[in-house]
């Protein structure tokens, strides 16, 4: 029992980094559709801001959450502004529009990471801060894993009563839902879609100062948490805000599950159940 | 002097891809020039080690393997609009047979085998996810790599308690023989394949897929067998490119970066045409192959920006700016293609 409980716990704590990482990437392609291959890297500028922020200038971690979430923000804004903007005035459609952005988010990736590499250098950074230990039902874990917990079904719960309760979110849910119509509706789409865009960046942002209180950091940790993003994305159902985050959970509980009674099968389970899913269920869990 | 014979080798691939859109074409004039240039070109390239340093042909072999992955990928993607990020698996299972063949079998075999097993996988991942559209078969055919990758990492050190193995090494002229003829191969093999009823039969799968099965296209079938066809040849390449490595382990022969380059490199050169990507490998592959060991993030970082330029400005690539350049200035006397 006590066992159990040990994998639940572990689970849940993972599970929570991996739907914060997945809801913005589910917020990006479900509203502004564009299904961002450099979201992995919007995690890393993330964490290597706030290492540089812990080290050099002594910033905490949880003050870095209040820097790099707006940070991301306006960068993941402009970006979108410009370079999807642009793009999408030139696509004939949706579908063309959709693969172009991809392919353009994969450019983004390089110079992102390339950035990176060049003002970070390609060591692999890490620092200590809150290392001190919480006791749950007799099992051990640490502070600031709780923490990330903590901010990310914060995070969660924030934004879903954005989306649900305000006209900000009640215009991004219409613009998900058919951004020509809501346009017609009054609905500011270009703004609304470059504020989505921009959100899923800071929430990629958030996400990145919390995975370096835990995890080493470096400038290609990107891809990693790019494809566990993606297979939480694709479980939740693509595009699905509540999908990502009850996904981002399920999969933290089956990591923790495989890793206990298989270390180092774990990554091989989440892609075997991501392509069984995308053969059996294509839509996930909550997909339309 | 050496990157100079590259360069004029690689012009030699570029006009053999003209020559193969011009042989496409309805009324040819100059047969005889074209026809006899193309055999020209043909044995300036396979005579390359005679007269070329060593360094010249282990570089083309490098170039070749990308111009195999890209060319190969468009045959089935170009035309159906299906952008598939497996080449990383196809060309990772040739590594992988011929890391475990290598020793007790001629390079042939080994090479042929490899594409066999390529083809093998390629029919049943088309057939399992080709009814799959737009977004979901770019993440299945990503997350297959990854998987392939990871469940053997896993085998490895869990069965055999090592990572990675040992290679038997081939001659690097060898290997650059094998990957010329594979190139030549698969040129043949796009040539018949476009004038055939099968390439007609993708281009309008591409452009309406639903029409395509009400005009009688039996599109399953057609998706299936051209998705095969291309990954023989990426299998092939693999199996004769890991006989220039000393070692590999999962993720190097499964690096999911060989599945984004090919795509990057079609979309660089231009798919209208069949010399397009072939023109788009050539030039990446020889700046990667010239500025990656020496400057790889400002390499990479300039990659990026091309490719995003590329995106938004040239839709159709280097070809399409071609054709856009000489469209102006003749002044609208040729008509865009």
């Amino acid at each position: 029992m006590e066992r159990f409980l040990d994998v639940a716990i572990a689970g849940l704590l993972l599970g929570g980094l991996y739907a914060l990482i997945a809801m913005g990437m589910s917020l990006q392609y479900g509203v502004a559709r564009v299904f961002n291959i450099a979201h992995g890297e919007f995690i890393m500028l993330g964490a290597m801001t706030t290492w540089t922020l812990y080290t050099v200038f002594n910033i905490s971690p949880l003050v870095a959450v209040v820097i790099c979430g707006p940070l991301a923000f306006v960068l993941g804004f402009i970006i979108h502004r410009t370079m999807f903007r642009k793009l999408q005035s030139l696509s004939a459609n949706q579908g063309v529009f959709e693969s172009n952005s991809m392919l353009a988010s994969f450019g983004l990736m390089f110079v992102i990471q390339n950035i990176a590499f060049l003002a970070w250098g390609p060591e692999i950074r890490t620092y200590n801060y809150l290392m001190e230990t919480v006791s749950i039902g007799g099992a051990l874990f640490g502070a600031r894993r709780l923490v990330t917990l903590g901010f990310a079904i914060a995070i969660g719960v924030i934004f879903y009563i954005f989306l649900a309760r305000t006209r900000i979110g009640k215009a991004i849910r219409a613009a998900g839902q058919d951004p020509s119509t809501a346009g017609l509706m009054g609905v500011n789409i270009n703004w609304v879609l470059a504020l989505c865009f921009g959100l899923g960046a800071a929430m990629a942002g958030i996400a990145g100062v919390l995975i370096s209180m835990s995890y080493p950091d470096s400038a290609n940790m990107g891809q990693e948490y790019l494809t566990v993003a993606i297979i939480v994305v694709v479980l939740g159902g693509l595009g699905s805000i509540p999908g990502s985050f009850i996904g981002g959970f399920l999969l933290g509980i089956i990591g923790s599950i495989v890793s206990f009674y298989e270390p180092g099968l774990n990554m091989a389970a989440y892609y075997a159940i991501f392509v069984i899913l995308l053969l059996v269920r294509p839509r996930g869990i909550m997909g339309r | 002097m050496e990157d100079l014979m590259v360069i004029i080798n690689l012009l030699a691939l570029v006009y053999l891809g003209w020559f193969v859109d011009w042989t496409l074409k309805q009324n040819k004039s100059k047969i005889w020039l074209f026809s006899g240039l193309a055999l020209i070109m043909l044995a300036i390239l396979s005579t390359l080690p005679n007269y070329g340093p060593t360094y010249s042909y282990i570089m083309m072999s490098g170039i070749l393997m990308y111009l195999i992955l890209t060319v190969s990928w468009t045959l089935f993607s170009g035309p159906t609009g299906y952008i598939s990020l497996a080449p990383a698996a196809f060309f990772g299972v040739g590594i992988y047979t011929s890391a475990i063949l290598g020793k007790d079998f001629p390079v042939l075999v080994v090479v042929i085998f490899g594409g066999l097993l390529s083809v093998v996988l390629a029919a049943i991942v088309g057939a399992l996810t080709l009814r799959l559209k737009g977004i979901y078969f770019i993440v299945f055919t990503f997350g297959l790599v990854l998987l392939i990758s990871s469940v053997l990492l896993w085998y490895e050190i869990r069965f055999t308690g090592t990572r990675g193995r040992f290679i038997t090494t081939a001659n690097n002229d060898l290997i650059y023989y094998v990957m010329l003829g594979i190139t030549v191969l698969m040129f043949i093999t796009s040539y018949f394949l476009k004038r055939s009823k099968y390439g007609l039969a993708l281009q309008s799968i591409g452009q309406n897929e639903e029409a395509a099965a009400h005009m009688g296209i039996n599109v399953t079938a057609v998706k299936i067998a051209v998705f095969s066809i291309s990954a023989i040849f990426m299998g092939m390449a693999g199996a004769i490119m890991a006989m220039k490595w000393i070692y590999l382990d999962p993720y190097s022969a499964f690096d999911p970066f060989r599945s984004f380059l090919p795509v990057l490199m079609a979309i660089f050169g231009g798919m209208k045409q069949f010399y397009g990507p072939v023109l788009g490998a050539v030039i990446l592959a020889f700046l990667e192959e010239k500025l990656l060991t020496e400057f790889p993030y400002y390499y990479k970082l300039s990659f990026g920006i091309v490719l995003i330029l590329v995106i938004i400005y040239l839709p159709d690539g280097l070809v399409g700016l071609g054709q856009k350049v000489r469209a102006w200035f003749s002044r609208g006397k040729i008509a865009l293609t």
